[in-house]
């Protein structure tokens, strides 16, 4: 499995994509591939303030529920619709087109404390814990 | 400490097949191999393979055996002939479920209980205890012996058949034939099954499974034959409404209240266990009955979920299994809730891990193939 090296990862399998002050985020394709068949996600409001580790989505697989924890703080000001009906997208592009939202950061700082796709693919590979 | 996990005779096959290996029950079981809806798909559209090798086989055999299952088991065994298969519940004195399970009719006065993994060692301990007190019936625990696959789907006869001389066409449905050669494979064929679909069920020694797995891999090879897991064995159980112990079945429900009223024979002429408060019962109506729901507002019921009714202020029950239905593409579940809230388009809410969502109570089972009799 690979990691771009673009993207910024937590030790719980979610990654940050940032542009300019706004930070994608999404399950990361270890996670996807651990969940199975994701059928369902439950998606943040727009406009809910979150901090770094807070639970922002849920993403439901045939077999299984996991919670997923926000990279960063900052405002919620996008978040993906097309997941709502095609979850499916988190299995088949979950570093692109299966991302679930986008976050205004307030304090990019955080960033420092995540992962490089390097680190990350040596956490993944280790068993992910 | 992990607990050691028992393995089946085909264990080795699932590694060999690229099995993701799960705890199921004590067993070291493969979950999926490809991915469930995969796996679930082309078992409704072409055909896929189980290892089933988990379930428990309990032979009862002797001039007392059908006397012992008349009062053992809920269905009318009597109605049986060699060659036949009935599906029953055994039940307690309360009219709670044992086990439920398939007795296969074979010659010379032989039964063989199918049973649930999970349920083993308690169900021969019941059936034994019982024996006890009957004349000329050995009750033996095969479990350990016997490997079985279910083979499932639309083309599984014709995948089958290429391995086999008897013509299984004329097997019908709960019907079976033992001493059958499955390439060079001396096995039992059932025609049951655990998925909605068409399909086999084959029984033979431990240490042939392996092979027997795969001699019908091969032989499926051109007609989209698939390695399939436990997860897609649940869902495709559930959307043809076939109850699973310990979810839809367990002590604290009838096999009325969980919706299998047919399989019970209180007809047959003689008293079973579990009679008297299942007549009980039926005259003073149900504690509670098992229904279909499918969730008008999106969201994933599961297993254990509470169960209120539209307003939300009021619990009425849970949910016995939940899920995605890949066929039906539609978020159901089966639910024990009290009779008066089980008519077809009653509304009711589901506690979806706080939320209480919009969900209506429709038809069982969801899913029935096509052709099948009503």
């Amino acid at each position: 499995m690979t990691y771009p090296a673009n993207l910024k990862y937590t030790k719980t399998h979610e990654y940050a994509r940032v542009e300019g002050n706004k930070a994608y985020v999404g399950i990361t394709n270890y996670a996807q591939d651990q969940l199975g068949d994701i059928v369902f996600v439950e998606l943040p409001e727009v406009g809910r303030e979150l901090k770094a580790g807070e639970i922002f989505a849920t993403v439901e697989s045939v077999k299984a529920v996991s919670d997923c924890y926000a990279p960063v703080s900052g405002k919620v000001i996008e978040v993906n619709e097309k997941i709502a009906d095609s979850p499916e997208l988190l299995n088949k592009d979950p570093h692109g087109e299966g991302w679930i939202c986008a976050i205004e950061m307030s304090d990019p700082s955080e960033l420092e404390n995540l992962m490089d796709n390097v680190a990350y693919e040596k956490h993944a590979s280790e068993g992910g814990h | 400490m992990e607990k050691e996990l028992k393995k089946t005779p085909l264990y080795e096959t699932h590694l060999k097949y690229g099995g993701r290996i799960i705890d199921f029950e004590g067993w070291a079981l493969p979950v999926q191999f490809s991915s469930i809806k995969e796996e679930h798909h082309a078992c409704r559209n072409a055909a896929a393979l189980w290892d089933v090798s988990d379930m428990g086989e309990i032979m009862v055999e002797g001039d007392g055996a059908l006397d012992l299952l008349q009062m053992l088991l809920v269905n009318d065994i009597s109605k049986g002939y060699p060659g036949r298969v009935i599906y029953t519940p055994m039940c307690y004195p309360t009219g709670g479920v044992v086990d439920d399970m398939m007795v296969v009719c074979l010659k010379d006065q032989r039964y063989l209980l199918v049973v649930n993994a999970g349920n083993i060692e308690k169900d021969y301990e019941w059936i034994s205890n019982l024996a006890k007190y009957f004349y000329r019936v050995s009750v033996k625990n095969l479990s350990a012996d016997i490997a079985e696959v279910a083979l499932q789907g639309p083309n599984s006869e014709r995948i089958l058949q290429k391995l086999v001389k008897y013509p299984l066409n004329e097997i019908k449905y709960y019907h079976g034939v033992e001493d059958v050669e499955v390439a060079g494979i001396k096995c039992l064929i059932t025609r049951t099954g655990y998925t909605g679909e068409d399909g086999f069920e084959i029984y033979c020694k431990a240490e042939e499974g392996p092979h027997l797995f795969e001699a019908i891999m091969e032989a499926g090879e051109n007609d989209g034959l698939v390695p399939a897991g436990l997860g897609c064995r649940d869902t495709l159980r559930f959307e043809a409404s076939m109850p699973l112990y310990g979810q839809e079945l367990d002590a604290e429900h009838t096999p009325l209240e969980a919706g299998l009223g047919r399989f019970v024979a209180f007809n047959k002429g003689v008293y079973f266990v579990g009679s008297r408060a299942l007549m009980e019962e039926r005259e003073k109506g149900l504690r509670a009955k098992l229904v279909g729901l499918e969730m008008v507002e999106k969201g994933v019921p599961r297993t254990g979920y509470k169960v209120f009714d539209e307003s939300g202020e009021k619990e009425l029950g849970y949910v016995t299994t939940g899920s995605y239905a890949p066929t039906l593409d539609k978020y159901l579940a089966m639910a024990f809730v009290p009779v008066e809230f089980s008519q077809i388009g009653t509304k009711l809410r589901v506690d979806i891990r706080g939320k209480k969502i919009l969900a209506e109570v429709v038809k069982m089972p969801f899913y029935r193939r096509e052709g099948k009799k009503k």
